[in-house]
């Protein structure tokens, strides 16, 4: 349903993304791992359309969005809980998920409002608490929760393990597959926690400067020595 | 240690405070230490050396007991602090209760013309605040021209009633929506800037308008200004001691005696309701999806977009609001002083409803209330100190700004809680 086609992309003159095509298909969970400046948040961004792409196509369905603005892009159907998950801190929970729900139809607001709080039971009892207020978790799972509000059929994820204790992220990575598996929702992940990653996705990617280096499932390359060397030394041990 | 810890604190602050002196001892050397004495040889430069020392021997003084006080107390426990939160509690009541005693104001004993006339003065920049609250409070956009649309709202009155001999109901939306279109081609090319650059071009516009006021001489009669504007008027009930071409006036129909006294009344109850409508609208509207995007673009405009808003349509309709009241504001001004000037909308004006606005806490309603009655109500009320008056302003600022850096009363209040939801 997401097809990113020798995609480059940069911020100015520095060129951050040189040639990167993944597919994803609908239903699936796919990952992206990388060290730090790899342009891992670079290619989700582009995808969403900012920074617009250099060269090469971003395709939504067969519907080529490269050029759209960012907020055309949202509108079709792709929610995207940016980087350090940007919830609106003096906002109440309630709030942030009605802006969730902005571009969404309000007839189904209720609805949707009762599936994304049976899915995090902690933010129905913090309804009326700012979003600021709340812990790392719980603020990042009122960025899913709002990225869910419009009824998303694939949902970007950039780094949801950011700055969580191992608990914790354990826990948002089991709701990432429930989302995935009950609502039928397709999932691209972007991730510097390649076990957990791996472990859910089922399919992988490795970017290295800009490039794709490696594909396989992801339990390939969970196996694969090369990354157990690179990016799973203190994380296998779990 | 802690005697030694205190010890170094206090030579700090003594430091800190010497340099605060020698500061004020330069700057008062030129302006407080020459002094033109006339006497029978002749204008002759004596100086005052006195003055300097006690300027500087009162500000090292002043650096010196703030620096130890913050040094002694947390800054979240100060008095104004507690009122502050006390208050939070009563703000809905207290609401009611301010609007209770503005209805009934002219009706007090002690209120006469003069203070009716400075109420009503004061309700027009709380009026002002509360447009701008809902560009720079909720919104986020830092507007320093504010005061164009609020001449753009006059101009428009004035211009349409000469011209056309149209009565002041029938301009005030007119004004409005010339103000608000004003907002939008203002706003369409230079709301892609953020923050300060954004605030250094509606500087730029507000300038700009004011010297077009100043010289398209042929429409707004330059420099010289429109005078003998239109009165409002009560369902044609005229407010002047005699009524042109047999209509009645107000006092004739009524049946009273004329008194100068009840136009005074009767425009200080518009601009209240004027006021009080701007505020409910503001009420309102944070309720709504509208009023709701204003306020996530001014928390996170990349999170915004990934939620599919256009940030260029949401700060434009932000913009446009806030000018349209600027502008209803601005023919009011225009019929009460019934003479308008581009003297009347200079960057100051834009400066003074920012400062209100911020020191009263950025999208608090009350804290606008609050700050008007403190910038605009105050020195009026001590036009006797003279020159002083500026001095007592500055000072007044900066302790606020020590106290309450965030504005008198900073808080967000949620617009909607789990019972309205359901």
């Amino acid at each position: 349903m997401l097809r990113v086609e020798n995609l480059h992309s940069g911020y100015g003159r520095i060129q951050a993304l040189h040639g990167v095509d993944i597919e994803v298909a609908a239903g699936e969970i796919v990952a992206l791992i990388g060290a730090n400046g790899a342009g891992k948040t670079t290619l989700l961004m582009t995808i969403c359309g900012n920074p617009r792409a250099t060269a090469g196509r971003v395709l939504l369905d067969d519907q080529d969005v490269t050029r759209l603005p960012m907020h055309r892009i949202a509108r079709l159907g792709l929610a995207h809980c940016p980087e350090g998950r940007r919830i609106f801190p003096r906002m109440s929970v309630l709030e942030n998920l009605r802006m969730g729900a902005v571009v969404a139809d309000p007839a189904h607001f209720a609805d949707d409002l009762e599936r994304v709080l049976e899915l995090f039971p902690r933010l129905k009892e913090r309804l009326d608490q700012r979003g600021g207020t709340l812990s790392g978790g719980e603020q990042q799972m009122l960025a899913i929760g709002r990225a869910l509000m419009s009824r998303p059929r694939a949902l970007l994820l950039d780094e949801p393990s950011l700055g969580l204790a191992p608990l914790v992220v354990r826990h948002i990575f089991d709701l990432i597959a429930r989302i995935n598996r009950e609502q039928n929702v397709t999932v691209f992940l972007v991730e510097q926690n390649a076990y957990h990653a791996l472990k859910l996705a089922h399919r992988g990617h490795v970017m290295v400067n800009g490039r794709v280096t490696l594909s396989g499932t992801g339990a390939e390359l969970l196996a694969n020595p090369e990354i157990r060397a690179h990016y799973l030394e203190g994380g296998v041990a779990q | 240690m802690a005697a030694a810890g205190s010890r170094m604190d206090l030579r700090r602050a003594l430091a800190d405070a010497l340099v605060g002196g020698f500061v004020a001892a330069a700057l008062a050397f030129p302006m407080l230490g020459f002094r033109l004495e006339d006497s029978s040889t002749g204008l002759s430069l004596g100086l005052r050396m006195g003055w300097v020392a006690a300027a500087a021997a009162v500000v090292f003084a002043g650096r010196l007991a703030l620096t130890l006080l913050a040094g002694t107390r947390r800054p979240r426990s100060g008095p104004l602090e507690r009122l502050g939160e006390r208050f939070a509690g009563t703000r809905h009541w207290a609401g009611w209760a301010m609007i209770g005693l503005a209805a009934v104001l002219p009706f007090l004993p002690f209120a006469d013309r003069n203070l009716v006339d400075k109420a009503t003065m004061v309700l027009i920049y709380v009026m002002l605040g509360w447009g701008l609250n809902i560009v720079v409070g909720l919104a986020g956009l830092l507007d320093l021209g504010f005061v164009a649309f609020y001449a753009v709202g006059a101009y428009s009155y004035a211009i349409l009633s000469e011209t056309f001999g149209l009565s002041f109901w029938v301009c005030l939306p007119l004004a409005g929506l010339f103000a608000a279109g004003f907002g939008l081609a203002l706003g369409f090319p230079v709301l892609r800037l953020r923050g300060d650059y954004l605030a250094i071009v509606t500087l730029g516009f507000g300038e700009i308008i004011r010297v077009i006021l100043q010289n398209w001489v042929d429409v707004t009669n330059g420099p010289n200004g429109i005078s003998g504007i239109d009165r409002p008027t009560l369902f044609g009930l005229s407010f002047s001691a005699m009524a042109p071409e047999g209509q009645p006036t107000f006092a004739d129909f009524f049946g009273i005696d004329y008194s100068a006294e009840h136009r005074v009344t009767f425009l200080y109850f518009i601009i209240l309701a004027m006021a009080l409508l701007t505020n409910l609208f503001t009420l309102r509207i944070r309720r709504l999806p509208v009023g709701r995007a204003w306020e996530a673009l001014r928390e996170d405009e990349i999170a915004c977009r990934s939620l599919g808003l256009n940030p260029t349509t949401v700060k434009l309709s932000a913009f446009a609001t806030g000018a349209m009241f600027a502008g209803f504001a601005g023919s009011f001004f225009a019929t009460r002083q019934g003479f308008i000037s581009p003297e009347s909308f200079t960057f100051i004006e834009s400066a003074v409803i920012l400062a209100i606005v911020v020191l009263g806490g950025m999208g608090s309603q009350i804290g606008v209330v609050l700050a008007a009655l403190l910038l605009v109500g105050l020195p009026e009320w001590f036009r006797e100190l003279q020159q002083y008056r500026m001095l007592a302003f500055g000072g007044a600022m900066v302790l606020i700004m020590l106290w309450r850096p965030s504005g008198l009363l900073a808080s967000r209040s949620p617009t909607i809680s789990l019972g309205a939801a359901k």
